[in-house]
């Protein structure tokens, strides 16, 4: 036993010393509870609506014969969504047509290679210019319904495709100078500095939100028009133009797009997380928090990091359950009309309190 | 090793897709691959520890400027055989001029100007060496006028874009967002007080 054991370990450890198999292996470990959260979120969204509009949402498909609230709802609709046929139109444009989900789910994950989750776990953390990393890898994601559009080869998916572009177009502008304020207070661009220059005794009252608050809104509100959530949906519009950019889109493909506009979701609250709130720091000030098991709790850890994505998250289906859909003029008036010239002057705010190194932020 | 594999790897496909560019016949294969370029040659300037120009390209030109023009190319009706049509009568014409261009760039680029004799090998930076700040402390000290005059020329080239475009047409329907807006509850909706019918006599008529 113990020799099969040794021989299994020595396998392992063969295997670790190479670079390769350690990067995917992290890969792996995150992407892992990722896809899982994302199958989750899908449920937690229909459920959460429900109760908002008094409804009970899923509750039927469970595990071994017990209903358990509805849990099993989404490994039931994956597997029914696997084994649909993917339907190609005959005029579409097959090698695009294929590519465009795989190009929206990988941009939704690759963005996550440099997101720290808490002080030392992360896959390529240190990169120097995470910031960037992020904002260039997200800005690619539009592609994936872009080509939808296009390669559909039908009015309505093309409507949805030119719908997407101008608006994030629109909105990528706001986003950016959202976070170009969030690099001025920070002074560095890796999204592990970013979080530590938030660290401070006052807990919850020395993240960026607070100091960078008109920025933390328009960033969060881009963020919801970027991944094309309620009430921004109008890429899919489905009282105007029936699905949008994935009209003709059926099966797996169809999921894929579904799985990456919540894996999008996701991110977005991760990264407003990191950026305005502290990423994995306790909102308790120092002083309050005890020793012991007690303070490994409610300390700082990945657990903080984890409650302020969730707590971003529900704001996306909160949102969908509340607004009505905006009229298009009137996002494209929101975006260049209001949230620019909102983070232009917010941005020399910031730049004047950095200057006066105002506390408890900047000193 | 890895990096003569990767860079050999990245700047084939770079001239593949470059020639992909010039060759397809339908204008969104065209901007697809120009956005393949960008990538590879994204990726060659990670290998030269260019990370800062390397991300800025993917996000400036392949995050916005392609997507505009896809926006564009793909609301274009094109008539591809017309398009070709004066293939061969040009032929000769291009092919002297772009001789012409591969010579002279051999000559400006070639070894006798760029050579390992001329330039010593790059010193390789630290891990922690980051190029943003350096690029940021040169732009803005010793270059800091060249790069206000740049962003001056160049919003004055959105200006005049924007005026040579916008007209106003009279007599169009449009609907006012300002008015929209600054509408209040008041304005559209009027509460009547009224006098219940108390000689109402509980539906007689019904």
């Amino acid at each position: 036993m113990s020799e099969l054991f040794d021989t299994v370990w020595g396998w392992g450890e063969f295997l670790w010393s190479f670079t390769i198999v350690q990067i995917v292996l992290s890969i792996v470990a995150l992407m892992v509870p990722l896809m899982l959260c994302v199958a989750y979120l899908t449920f937690a969204e229909r459920k959460i609506i429900g109760y908002m509009q008094v409804r009970i949402g899923p509750n039927r498909v469970g595990f071994f014969g017990f209903k358990m609230w509805g849990l099993g709802q989404p490994i039931a609709d994956a597997v029914k969504l696997m084994f649909k046929e993917i339907i190609i139109p005959a005029k579409a444009n097959k090698v695009l047509f294929l590519m465009a989900p795989v190009i929206s789910l990988a941009t939704a994950l690759a963005a996550w290679a440099v997101i720290p989750l808490n002080d030392f776990l992360g896959i390529a953390d240190e990169v120097n210019a995470g910031l960037l990393y992020v904002l260039a890898i997200t800005s690619l994601g539009v592609y994936g319904v872009i080509i939808a559009g296009w390669s559909s080869n039908s009015k309505y998916a093309f409507l949805g495709a030119l719908r997407s572009s101008a608006q994030i177009v629109a909105y990528e502008i706001a986003m950016g100078f959202a976070l170009v304020g969030v690099l001025l207070a920070a002074g560095d661009l890796n999204l592990r500095v970013i979080v530590e220059s938030q660290h401070g005794e006052l807990g919850l009252l020395d993240w960026f939100w607070l100091p960078l608050f008109p920025l933390f809104i328009v960033y969060f509100i881009s963020g919801v028009a970027e991944t094309n959530r309620a009430p921004f949906d109008v890429a899919e519009g489905e009282s105007e133009i029936v699905a949008g950019f994935h009209v003709d889109y059926s099966g797996m493909a169809f999921a894929v797009f579904f799985l990456a506009e919540y894996a999008n979701m996701i991110l977005i609250a991760a990264l407003t997380a990191i950026m305005f709130a502290g990423g994995w720091y306790s909102p308790l000030p120092e002083a309050w928090i005890p020793g012991g098991i007690m303070g490994s709790l409610i300390g700082d850890g990945i657990q903080w990091f984890i409650i302020k994505t969730a707590f971003f998250l529900i704001f996306f289906l909160w949102f969908r359950a509340t607004f009505p859909r905006y009229r298009y003029d009137q996002i494209m008036r929101l975006g260049w009309k209001v949230f620019i010239p909102v983070t232009i002057v917010w941005l020399l705010v910031v730049a004047v309190m950095v200057l006066m190194q105002l506390g408890p932020w900047f000193d | 090793m890895v990096e003569i594999i990767s860079f050999y790897v990245f700047a084939g496909l770079l001239l593949f897709a470059a020639t992909m560019v010039i060759t397809m016949k339908n204008p969104v294969h065209s901007a697809l691959f120009l956005v393949m370029t960008f990538f590879n040659c994204a990726a060659l300037w990670l290998m030269l520890e260019a990370e800062f120009l390397a991300i800025t390209l993917v996000l400036v030109y392949v995050g916005a400027v392609m997507v505009l023009f896809l926006f564009v190319v793909m609301m274009l009706d094109i008539n591809i055989a017309r398009m070709r049509e004066g293939f061969a009568r040009y032929l000769p014409i291009a092919a002297v001029v772009a001789v012409i261009l591969a010579v002279e760039l051999i000559l400006v680029v070639g070894p006798a100007n760029f050579g390992l004799e001329q330039f010593a090998e790059p010193v390789r930076h630290a891990a922690d060496y980051s190029n943003t700040r350096e690029l940021g402390l040169i732009l803005y000290t010793v270059y800091l006028y060249p790069f206000e005059i740049a962003a001056a020329i160049l919003l004055v080239a959105i200006v005049a874009a924007i005026s040579l475009t916008m007209r106003r047409r009279e007599g169009t329907r449009h609907q006012d967002i300002t008015k929209q807006v600054a509408t209040k509850a008041t304005d559209c909706v009027r509460v009547v007080k009224m006098e219940s019918d108390t000689d109402y006599d509980g539906g007689s008529d019904a």
